[in-house]
């Protein structure tokens, strides 16, 4: 047992010193790279898509993937951090010279605007479910982009002109903030609120005879969503100008949706994938189908996902993706040092992923459970 | 503290105009194994339901250990001591075996750390997860599920779920443990251990059991007192063999 302990500990102080030394690499390599003139204009300005993107995808992540819950407002979140951060930072910089500082503290204003509105959509949560709570955010994203659309002081329909940040040295910020993110959501995942949450996705009715608080953690899964959602919004309001209403629409919310289902739901590195591909595509697209062309780009676009993910599903492609994939890798490498000690270590490290998207549709059916609904409507459900 | 660990007085619950269980007067003793039998539909698993705050009473009320609980919800309820099992196995299937009773143990005072401490991995996370675990694997031993850790809970056997279930709601710390129908899918050899290992807890762990069960062999065997469920009234009530032999029950069960 000791044996065990000493082994996790030793895993999980190298992994800590792994993970930062990771976050400087990046961050030293990006700016080595952009100080070089290796990266010209557009690329970095794709990856600084990527960057708030992944962040996009892997909060939406939480909500859907993890806590089971349907959301198609993320953009309204994102709208909140874009005009609200850079507002406040234009505010910051009269009085704070440092503008690295001034856009740390927009961010946090940002998020902790974006944190308070996902605390408000989070109350309809506890009660609604599936679709219906679908269209209570989604109204929520057209409401918030409409009332920004409406002050005078973010600028009304022409869009409120933020200063932009020096774009070589903020796609290197967005990536330090994106794998800080990532850092925070899978230490969350794998501590014992991680475990709590999925177990009110898995089943709800006994997270709660255990005794697990389901409104405090669909209030705080949707708060933190919200505050990275936000994050993500100040870093993009930083990036374009002007932060413009139109950007923010339901189309905008159901892309990230796009992400979050493509990649996996419940799979963190699945998000980061899909994130980085859809957004690749859609820059690719823009950027070669110029001039006549530009009108078919959405059907392009639309054609390519569809592709994508018939890809995905194809069971032809089963034992070649199972051969290549990162999971099977770890779980051989895992195999062949065998022993329970090993195991141990790996079922902590292990993020719980395998939802179906119709389980967070249709509303009281349990996930995982082949029952079929009762037909007639009882209220309340018949429990056994 | 009261004499009774539980107590429950008329307690009674409809669903329009169908009542399923009416004015049923419990009274269970500190570390007693109590029964509750009856046909299908009598209306076992709705008390079971109303005991853990998962429908609220429409008449009646009842007590733990002297506390009125009537009105909490269900993870109050539960984190005044009582958990349960459920007829229709809950257990979180895409979870490991360890991870299940890992959920259970959420609430328990020597196990808080805050999200922060989760999100940064402090040395309070390291601290509280390796101290979980141990107790987990100390529950899963015993109920001979140690060695079963690290598989996923959906892969177990039916009868091994049921124990499962069973440790998980033990990991809630209760003191009294509602268990509907244990036994139900289990072979004879698993049904004798299963007794062995309710007595057990209730030693180990100072619980007072009620559970639900069709299997007459498996009731009479263990439990002190039993109360006979029919179309949610009470049929009979009180020592077991003496309750079962009951005449009216006899009827109920024929279906005379
Ligand atoms: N939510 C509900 N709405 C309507 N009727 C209900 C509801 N819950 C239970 N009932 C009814 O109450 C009655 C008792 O059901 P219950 O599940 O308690 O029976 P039981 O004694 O557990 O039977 P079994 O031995 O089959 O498990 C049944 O007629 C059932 O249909
Ligand atoms: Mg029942």
């Amino acid at each position: 047992m000791s044996n065990f302990i000493s082994n996790v500990k030793k895993q999980f102080k190298f992994k800590h010193i792994a993970t930062w030394v990771i976050v400087a690499a990046v961050a030293v390599v990006l700016v080595i790279m952009s100080e070089s003139g290796l990266l010209n204009r557009s690329t970095i300005g794709l990856l600084s898509r990527i960057a708030y993107s992944i962040i996009l995808a892997v909060s939406l992540n939480l909500v859907v993937g993890f806590l089971g819950e349907l959301s198609l407002g993320h953009a309204g979140f994102m709208c909140l951090g874009a005009y609200i951060g850079t507002f406040v930072a234009s505010l910051l910089r009269e009085s704070i010279d440092n503008k690295l500082l001034v856009l740390i503290l927009a961010m946090l204003v940002g998020g902790l605007v974006a944190a308070f509105f996902g605390f408000i959509i989070g109350l309809p949560a506890l009660r609604l479910k599936g679709d219906y709570l679908a269209i209570v955010t989604l109204a929520f994203g057209e409401i918030v982009r409409n009332i920004f659309k409406n002050l005078e002081i973010f600028g009304g329909a022409m869009g409120y002109n933020s200063k932009t940040y020096n774009q070589k040295d903020l796609f290197v910020i967005a990536f330090v903030v994106v794998i800080i993110v990532l850092i925070l959501t899978q230490n969350l995942i794998r501590s014992k609120h991680g475990r709590a949450i999925t177990a009110i996705r898995d089943n709800e009715i006994a997270a709660k005879a255990m005794g697990i608080n389901v409104t405090f953690y669909k209030l705080f899964v949707f708060v933190v969503a919200a505050f990275f959602a936000g994050i993500a919004g100040v870093i993009y309001g930083h990036f374009t100008t002007p932060v413009l209403y139109t950007t923010f629409s339901y189309n905008y919310s159901i892309e990230i949706l796009v992400m979050v289902v493509l990649g996996g739901m419940g799979s963190i590195n699945g998000s980061i994938i899909a994130a980085t591909l859809i957004t690749v595509i859609n820059f690719v697209l823009q950027s070669k189908l110029s001039g006549g062309l530009a009108a078919i780009r959405l059907l392009v676009y639309a054609l390519i996902l569809i592709f994508v993910v018939i890809f995905n599903n194809a069971p032809a492609l089963k034992p070649i993706k199972e051969r290549f994939s990162i999971h099977n890798l770890k779980e051989k490498r895992i195999a062949k040092k065998k022993g329970t000690i090993v195991d141990d270590a790996a079922e902590w490290n292990r993020i719980e992923t395998k939802v179906k998207m119709d389980s967070i549709l249709t509303p009281d059916l349990p996930h995982n459970e082949n029952v079929t609904p009762d037909k007639e409507d009882k209220s309340p459900k018949e429990v056994k | 503290m009261s004499e009774f660990m539980l107590e429950t007085k008329n307690l009674g619950i409809s669903f329009g105009g169908l009542k399923a269980v009416q004015d049923v007067n419990l009274k269970i003793k500190k570390n007693e194994l109590y029964g509750l039998v009856g046909p299908n539909g009598a209306g076992k698993t709705t008390l079971f339901n109303m005991l853990t705050g998962v429908y609220q009473p429409t008449t009646g009320t009842f007590f733990l250990d002297g506390q009125e609980l009537k009105g909490m919800s269900q993870e109050k309820i539960n984190h005044k001591g009582i958990a349960r099992t459920f007829q229709n196995i809950r257990l979180f299937n895409n979870m490991s075996v360890i991870r299940n009773v890992l959920v259970a143990l959420h609430n328990q005072p020597e196990f808080k750390y805050s999200p922060f401490d989760g999100m940064l991995h402090t040395p309070k996370y390291f601290d509280v997860e390796i101290r979980m675990r141990d107790k987990a694997k100390e529950l899963l031993d015993v109920f001979g599920l140690l060695d079963e850790r690290n598989n996923l809970a959906c892969n177990l056997s039916y009868g091994t779920q049921r124990k499962l279930e069973i440790a998980r709601a033990l990991a809630t710390n209760p003191k009294l443990l509602l268990l509907d129908e244990p036994a139900a899918g289990m072979n004879p050899n698993e049904t004798a251990e299963l007794m062995e290992i309710i007595k057990k807890i209730r030693d180990d762990f100072d619980l007072t059991v009620l559970l639900i069960e069709h299997d007459m062999k498996f009731v009479s065997g263990l439990c002190d007192e039993v109360t006979v469920l029919n179309f949610g009234t009470t049929l009979a009530q009180g020592e077991t063999k003496e309750a079962l032999n009951n005449p009216e029950v006899i009827k109920a069960y024929i279906g005379g």
